[in-house]
């Protein structure tokens, strides 16, 4: 722990480590992000790319890396990063590293969501609004469910994990009543796709994150610190304990929910990124900042292998990342188990 | 060193989870700069209160009074910078180290642009070395044994630099030397450093060793409350906790000792000699 103190008045405190982890998977994220831009079939060199973004290219480079792919590299940053700081709140809320996004049911929540508005014939746009709907609908019946004078983690898990089961199950349903073709656009949604993301993909994310993000890092980072000690222990040393989990549990699925909104629901990330980033940075507590870095620097890596993975075709960004994040889960679950933690 | 003044109290409490009544029409006052402890059988309340005082469980009638204040309308952050909590269940982070835990006792003290005075530095260090766990501050907490790291939490607590400070079993899972070691502790808190006390004990003769002012409950009832040179007595030990008993004075501190009376018909270790 560092402290950087100006005056009487300011003292902040920091862990190098920490900081320094954030900024190497921001660097990652970014280079890969410009290794991205340049790929296709039109590749660039990286020195071309930074000139057409600095808007130095010509028309057809600019057309190339600001229009066709730009919004598909930043889309995956964003998403990466959401589902990233979603995750880290979940899991730190529940006191559990399976309790996140897609092991809860808040996912599967939004893919109801969306194959509901795949069967009603709505547009892409209404896809995205319904899965938020979803998100957000399955994240209140959860909390709902787990209150019994207060929410405790466990329960919670318990409940999500019942209720990713059952939507599961309706999802299966709801894609057995689709036309073919429709449940063609469904099954790729389902998978989590950045394929043809436009900038309409990625602004509601990054307005989100924009608000979202400082809110939580400074405003509930520390608070969430204490609530990790137990109710008890939070609770006395002043902090107000279901109005801050209240907040911070919306905060999360709130986030998750436009991730799936803008990308379908891309697995694992939630689960692996704070789980990696604490691990990086060897620091207790929820590690909110670095996890974000960490899950841009996987999500964006992980859709840059999907796109070169095979020569003759693109895979969908979640199976790269179901891959990964599955092989993780197997071995978290096999290390924390001999650790005596589950 | 009793003042006779009470700044934390409770007025005709009722206390319950959902609809499971635990305590109805409790009234309990705390002397202040006194060591209290609440004892009782289980499942009598003790906790509860301590809960309900602590302002961690909200009274379903009744008031709990700080400094005269009813303690639901105070400021969350304002309580918690006049009363700490030493909770019976609390989870040391994965990966913290005993000077980090302790530093989080200054939570109320800080704030955004805040977060680590001088003054936060001081107290942390002077909270370890009151319970002597200075020479582990770089060390994990998950590495320790019970007894130090019940002190961590106990120094945590008085990093939060509170005038009153309750504990709830402060004692339970440790062996006989580290529950005398963690109470020998609470007394010189309470002698040294001039603060309230408040603790639940599970057993009666370190109560009536260590407690200047004790309360006994029962079934949610305060059953006697006072020093417990005056208050345990046989009459009242088998009131409380259904104990026949005798009651001596301890030949090591002179404060009551309570003896379980022989199971009938049980033969003496000198008997079975002879």
């Amino acid at each position: 722990m560092s402290t950087l103190r100006i005056g009487s008045a300011v003292s902040v405190r920091y862990r190098p480590r920490a900081l320094a982890v954030g900024a190497v998977c921001t660097l990652l994220a970014l280079a890969t992000g410009v290794l991205a831009l340049g790929s296709g079939d039109y590749p660039m060199s990286a020195s071309d790319v930074l000139r057409t973004l600095t808007g130095g290219g010509s028309p057809a480079e600019d057309f190339i890396v600001n229009e066709l792919r730009l919004p598909r590299v930043v889309t995956a940053l964003l998403v990466g990063a959401a589902l990233a700081l979603a995750g880290a709140l979940f899991q730190s809320l529940v006191r559990n590293p399976l309790g996140s996004p897609d092991i809860l049911g808040f996912t599967q929540g939004a893919g109801a969501g969306a194959l509901l508005v795949v069967l009603a014939g709505g547009s892409s746009l209404a896809l995205a609004g319904g899965a938020i709907a979803g998100g957000t609908a399955t994240g209140a019946a959860i909390y709902a469910l787990a209150w019994r004078q207060g929410v405790q983690g466990s329960r919670l898990v318990l409940i999500g994990i019942g209720s990713a089961a059952i939507l599961t199950g309706i999802n299966g349903y709801l894609l057995t009543r689709t036309q073919l073709m429709d449940a063609a656009r469904a099954m790729l949604w389902l998978t989590g796709s950045l394929d043809g993301r436009g900038w309409r993909d990625a602004v509601p994310l990054m307005i989100a994150l924009a608000v979202l993000g400082p809110a939580v890092l400074l405003g509930a980072g520390r608070a969430l610190q204490m609530l990790e000690m137990g109710d008890d222990a939070a609770s006395g040393l002043g902090i107000r304990v279901e109005r801050v989990r209240l907040a911070l549990l919306a905060t999360a699925v709130l986030l998750a929910s436009l991730a799936a909104a803008a990308a379908g629901p891309v697995n694992f990330v939630a689960l692996t990124a704070p789980q990696l980033a604490k691990r990086l940075t060897r620091a207790p507590g929820p590690n909110l900042l670095a996890s974000m870095c960490t899950g841009a620097a996987l999500l964006v890596t992980a859709d840059y292998a999907a796109q070169r993975a095979f020569a003759d075709h693109q895979l969908p960004v979640g199976v790269v990342t179901g891959v990964l994040g599955g092989g993780y889960l197997v071995w978290l679950l096999a290390t924390e188990r001999r650790a005596g933690r589950l | 060193m009793e003042s006779g003044g009470s700044r934390l109290g409770g007025a005709d409490l009722t206390l319950a989870y959902e609809k499971r009544i635990i305590a109805e029409g409790l009234t309990v006052a705390v002397p202040d700069r006194s060591f209290t402890v609440v004892v009782g059988p289980n499942a009598c309340g003790k906790s509860t209160l301590l809960r309900a005082l602590s302002r961690t469980l909200r009274p379903t009638a009744g008031s709990v009074l700080l400094d005269g204040q009813d303690i639901a309308t105070v400021p969350a952050r304002k309580v918690a910078r006049t009363l700490g909590l030493l909770p019976q269940s609390s989870v040391a982070p994965d990966g913290i180290t005993v000077a980090e835990l302790v530093a989080r006792g200054r939570y109320p003290h800080q704030g955004l642009l805040r977060q680590w005075s001088p003054r936060d530095e001081e107290v942390v260090a002077e909270s370890m070395a009151a319970t002597g766990v200075d020479s582990l501050a770089d060390r994990l907490v998950d590495e320790l044994s019970g007894g130090q790291r019940q002190r961590v939490w106990i120094a945590m607590a008085l990093a939060q630099e509170t005038p009153l400070l309750l504990l709830d079993e402060p004692t339970t899972y440790l062996d006989i030397a580290h529950q005398i070691e963690v109470l020998d502790l609470c007394a010189r808190l309470h002698e040294e450093q001039g603060r309230t006390l408040v603790a639940v004990l599970h057993d009666l003769n370190h109560a009536a060793r260590y407690a200047t002012h004790l309360i006994a409950m029962r079934d949610g009832k305060v059953v006697a409350s006072g020093p417990p040179t005056e208050i345990v007595t046989a009459d009242l030990v088998e009131q409380v906790f259904k104990l026949p008993c005798r009651v001596i004075d301890c030949p090591e501190t002179g404060t009551p000792l309570v003896v379980p009376a022989a199971r009938r018909g049980a033969v003496r270790p000198e008997e079975s000699r002879a």
